[in-house]
């Protein structure tokens, strides 16, 4: 860097007052938000190691060191379905991709108290922006980011043995499902990164909240197999039902439904619309509302 | 509204909690003009610019900005201004251009005109080199030439720059002075913060002296500095053992009781007749047999200021102290030096106190 890198004169030249153009609308604003989002994946690939490393990491422990002792009710109950350890590793699926989506909300929560940390939101908000821009462009962003794991989890669990055993209209709905379930994720991050004081406190948050919710749950093993109280609480899970709902729409091997069973283990597709519409009409205000707050101090 | 004035704000308040960071403050800036806001950390200058700029809104008080109201078509102000807030923003994880580029399509120019105005400033700052380098790894005065490039992407004709050099080194300090005073050549109205008086000083036509949320002196730096008062003649001598002679006779040639630095072996006074005194006091040194390390003219700084304008020392200030006496718009003379083992304080116990009171 040498001392006389300013060029003052051009400066004078070149800085005549211009005046402020029309705005190009909402969806404009939130594709270069968005595309910032998409630039900071790429350069910071370490930040996405719970959507990428992580869930792999959690199939090989799941399917080769627990898997086997691991036994999932009703075996052999389908026709020309997986039996033993294969059995398992095809429940096991559903379960981690349901992880995977639930982990969404972390990435989004670090980014969005990042961005509050270091003023770029005030950069944001100094700009003739469209309102409600930033964070449309943080969800467009991630909602293209939650794709990439997705993606890994089904060549990964082809890798170990999982097939879709279902229509090709059911698969798509699976994956409908998880889109969506990752689009409400994204809300409870924003709602999260909104309410910590600096982002280290959203790995408080992730192992107090998220990390139980996703093992109360089906995810690694049948409900079936837990203690009164804690089952009925996985019952109700809506991690149980996203895991049950992806083995399901999959034509995966899954807990068999007994007589009893509350009505979402009964019918956990719909019941895991319903969290999503739910959190899409409660904690998306809650966290657009939070946002607010957090930035105009 | 008169046009005539690129910033026009009365009475704003801003209290968070109990603490009230903006007082009631007054801010008027005709175009064209260049005003400082000149105050220690915790004066409130970033408060007022947040308010300035849309990003907070006051509580009470009206503020007018570009001919706007802030609060009610914050839009059109931001359409109209640049900021560099305190720590420059720019984005971490994005190159130089792309960091223009964005902001520029955020301006709503066409991605083809935000790539090139991006290479335009890119050339013009000096960072053609580092222009496709993440800025993470950019030096504090890259970073911040990067950042006021930033803020004229969209070409403003009203600038907001908050401590624009604060923690740049003298050479990048000297730089991004010239390149303000280009675009204050260019008609742009700047309005910037600054805890330093020789910025305010160098740069501004008018200076606001904030302090505790309220605009405590303004005028131009030389009526500011008529009410603080003069230079000091500054003294420091070789040999500890002659402190008190030196400073007889500094006290002698100017007339006013010297402060005394022991530890440093410095003497200050201050001096109604700057060059003649200084010239007096140098003879009557070497006319003494005292050797001098270092004998010149010095402008009051800004805790001498406050102590002037207060009669106390700034809510917060990151400089060395001297303790005040207490006795408001005392002259300069009634400072207690910092380490003069009068009774032992140590001055900084006094600035927490006032901290904590606030």
């Amino acid at each position: 860097m040498t001392a006389t890198t300013i060029a003052p004169d051009v400066i004078a030249r070149t800085q005549a007052h211009a005046e402020p153009l029309p705005s190009r609308g909402l969806l404009h604003d939130v594709w270069v938000i968005a595309r910032r989002g998409l630039i900071h994946m790429k350069r910071q690939p370490e930040a996405l190691s719970d959507a990428t490393i992580q869930p792999i990491m959690f199939v090989l422990l799941f399917a080769y060191v627990f898997g086997g002792a691991i036994a999932v009710p009703g075996g052999g109950g389908e026709e020309g379905g997986p039996v033993g350890a294969d059995r398992y590793r095809e429940f096991l699926m559903g379960g981690i991709m349901a992880q995977t989506i639930i982990f969404t909300a972390f990435g989004v929560a670090m980014g969005v108290a990042t961005d509050r940390k270091n003023q770029t939101v005030d950069r944001f908000r100094s700009l003739p922006i469209a309102r409600g821009a930033v964070l449309g462009g943080y969800a467009v962003a991630n909602l293209i980011k939650a794709l990439l794991p997705i993606m890994i989890m089904s060549v990964t669990g082809l890798l170990v043995g999982w097939q879709i055993r279902s229509s090709i209209g059911e698969a798509l709905l699976g994956y409908l499902l998880m889109v969506a379930f990752a689009f409400a994720m994204i809300w409870i991050g924003v709602l999260i990164g909104s309410v910590v004081k600096t982002p280290e406190g959203v790995q408080g948050i992730a192992f107090a909240g998220l990390f139980p919710i996703t093992f109360i749950a089906s995810t690694f093993v049948p409900v079936t197999s837990m203690p009164g109280p804690l089952r009925t609480v996985a019952e109700w899970n809506p991690v149980t039902t996203l895991s049950d709902a992806l083995r399901e729409l999959f034509g995966n091997p899954n807990t068999p439904l007994q007589p009893g069973d509350p009505w979402s283990i009964q019918h956990p597709v719909a019941y895991t619309w319903l969290w999503i519409v739910g959190i899409l009409l409660v904690a998306a205000p809650l966290a657009v509302r939070a946002y607010q707050r957090s930035i105009s101090k | 509204m008169s046009t005539s004035h690129a910033i026009e704000a009365h009475g704003l308040v801003k209290r968070y909690g109990t603490n009230v960071a903006l007082g009631g403050i007054d801010v008027v800036v005709p175009t064209g003009t260049v005003t400082a806001v000149l105050g220690p950390n915790g004066a409130g200058k970033t408060t007022a610019v947040r308010i300035l700029t849309t990003l907070v809104v006051a509580d009470e008080g009206t503020a007018s900005v570009a001919g706007y109201d802030v609060r009610t078509s914050p839009n059109e102000v931001r359409q109209r201004i640049g900021l560099a807030a305190q720590d420059a923003t720019v984005d971490p994880l994005l190159t130089g251009r792309e960091n223009l580029v964005m902001v520029g399509e955020l301006h709503q120019l066409a991605r083809r005109d935000a790539r090139q105005r991006a290479a335009e400033l890119l050339e013009q700052f000096g960072l053609d080199d580092a222009a496709d380098r993440v800025t993470s790894g950019y030096s504090g005065g890259m970073r911040r030439r990067l950042d006021l490039a930033v803020t004229l992407v969209a070409r403003p004709a009203l600038l907001f720059l908050d401590e624009p050099t604060t923690g740049l080194d003298p050479r990048a300090r000297n730089e991004l002075w010239a390149v303000l005073d280009t675009l204050v050549e260019g008609g742009t109205t700047l309005l910037l913060t600054t805890q330093y008086l020789e910025e305010a000083d160098r740069l501004a036509d008018d200076i606001l002296v904030v302090d505790h949320g309220d605009v405590i002196a303004r005028g131009d730096a030389r009526s500011l500095k008529r009410q603080v008062g003069s230079d000091n003649v500054h003294a420091v001598i070789s040999d500890a053992d002659r402190l008190d002679e030196a400073t007889a006779i500094v006290a002698g040639v100017t007339g006013a009781e010297p402060v005394v630095d022991r530890p440093v072996r410095a003497v200050t006074a201050p001096s109604a007749d700057g060059v003649a005194n200084l010239g007096a006091v140098a003879n009557a040194l070497a006319g003494a047999g005292i050797a001098v390390e270092d004998l010149g003219l010095r402008q009051p700084t800004l805790d001498e200021v406050f102590l002037t304008l207060t009669g106390a020392a700034p809510a917060s200030s990151d400089g060395d102290l001297p303790e005040a006496s207490g006795r408001p718009g005392g002259p300069p003379t009634d400072l207690t030096p910092p380490f003069d083992t009068v009774d032992g304080r140590d001055p900084h116990a006094d600035r927490t106190h006032q901290e904590v009171a606030r």
